[in-house]
């Protein structure tokens, strides 16, 4: 085991947390607009949205960092660097999830909840500023914190296609000269385990801590 | 900024493309059997084996369901070839991608084994089952059955997932399509097509599952409605 090559190895998993993290400030920002925009009362937004959600869920991740990365380009803009495209690949990705993890937080806060808020002549948005969503942001935190997992776990590919350097492309490389996969992706695995171990645990103990009124 | 969309050029490699589909497929198929057969076994282990296996059972889920399916890829396949070991490129695949979706399936079936009323149970004992009837009709297909569709849209996203596989050298839908991209430069069209091939694998594969649960769960097909 050679130490520059743990130096290297934690070099990635920077680029994987700063991935992880642009990801899940975007992905969350357009996750909320999304699960707005389902549960609108206009057919055309609903609609749409609900087959932006399918298109995404439909198409593998590698694709979608494909198009987000060579798209710009020929569209006329200058084209992105390897961690802008991977970035907003995942910010398409985790918007389509987040939007629909949201969408039914939202949906399951009590149907009396909505129509007292009505009652009481609240706008839309006050109702949801005021009403809903304290109450849906209890219920959507499991959940969200499951999500943030899948997130992690899918920067790993940002290297394939765009050609971002984060902890598996390093690792993939050091493995290319040392020929000592067991050792050097076991390290790395080890490395996601510890920060997406604590997240599970985490989204476990909150689902827990929600469903004290159900047990 | 002009730039001509060249899809044609694209599309002249469609046997190509073909045989990328029928490979994912194979695998998604291949992966699907062994995944619900490793997925279930565990899942029983974990719900009412010896204390020691079921801690085994839940080290193998942790720690697969916390760590990326490239990392596992890396790991289970440039290991297996450090040994000396020679497999067939897609054996390699199948048995990386089945270690991955085993460990969700276990938690899926778990989570529907534990869902099972004791009062089935005592009811089977009462009826005087063995304990492999038991299991088999009364513990793990009305198991599947109730998760049936969480099942199902996890093998949909695993069949999305098996592109990753690419990076390894398994000639699916879209390790072939970098050839196709090395020899036409139409890097984007390239992507445009896989992501409208993957969209209808998606429906065929959903589709492919539903039609499947309809056949294995009569119960279901008659009622009508999910239980």
């Amino acid at each position: 085991m050679n130490w520059t090559f743990i130096v290297s190895l934690l070099w990635g998993l920077w680029g994987t947390v700063v991935l992880s993290g642009l990801t899940f400030l975007f992905g969350g920002i357009f996750g909320f607009i999304i699960a707005i925009a389902r549960i609108s009362p206009v057919p055309l937004i609903s609609k749409a949205t609900a087959v932006y959600i399918e298109f995404m869920q439909g198409l593998p991740l590698l694709v979608l960092m494909g198009l987000c990365f060579y798209g710009p380009g020929i569209f006329g803009y200058d084209s992105l660097t390897p961690l802008q495209a991977a970035t907003f690949a995942l910010t398409i990705y985790a918007s389509a999830y987040l939007g629909e993890i949201w969408r039914g937080c939202l949906q399951s806060v009590a149907k009396p909840q909505w129509e007292a808020a009505e009652c009481l002549g609240l706008t839309r948005w006050q109702r949801m500023r005021t009403i809903i969503l304290p109450q849906a942001l209890r219920i959507a935190t499991p959940p969200t914190v499951g999500f943030m997992v899948q997130i992690i776990k899918n920067t790993s590919i940002a290297s394939l296609v765009v050609g971002y350097a984060e902890l598996s492309y390093n690792a993939k490389v050091i493995n290319n000269s040392t020929f000592q996969p067991f050792l050097y992706f076991g390290i790395a695995a080890l490395m996601y385990f510890a920060i997406c171990y604590p997240l599970s645990v985490q989204s476990r103990a909150l689902e827990r801590k929600l469903n004290v009124a159900n047990r | 900024m002009t730039y001509e969309f060249d899809f044609p050029a694209v599309m002249a490699y469609w046997p190509l493309l073909l045989e990328g589909i029928w490979t994912t497929l194979r695998l998604t198929f291949f992966c699907t059997v062994f995944g619900i057969l490793i997925g279930a076994i565990c899942a029983i282990i974990r719900t009412g084996g010896p204390a020691w296996a079921r801690w085994m059972v839940g080290l193998y889920v942790e720690f697969i369901r916390n760590t990326p399916l490239l990392i596992q890829a890396y790991f289970l396949i440039f290991g297996i070839a450090s040994m000396g070991v020679r497999l067939p490129i897609l054996a390699g695949a199948v048995i990386a991608l089945t270690v991955n979706i085993g460990a969700y399936t276990t938690e899926i079936v778990r989570a529907g084994i534990e869902s099972i009323n004791r009062g089935q149970l005592e009811a089977a004992e009462c009826l005087g089952l063995s304990r492999f009837q038991t299991y088999i009709h009364v513990i793990i297909r009305p198991a599947l059955e109730r998760v049936y569709p969480a099942l199902s849209s996890q093998y949909v996203l695993m069949m999305l997932a098996s592109s990753i596989l690419s990076s390894v050298g398994v000639e699916e839908l879209f390790g072939i399509s970098n050839r196709i991209q090395s020899d036409t430069y139409r890097n984007f069209e390239v992507f445009v097509v896989l992501g409208v091939l993957y969209l209808i694998l998606a429906i065929v594969v959903r589709a492919g599952f539903s039609l499947l649960g309809l056949a294995l769960f009569p119960r279901r097909r008659k009622l009508g409605t999910p239980l």
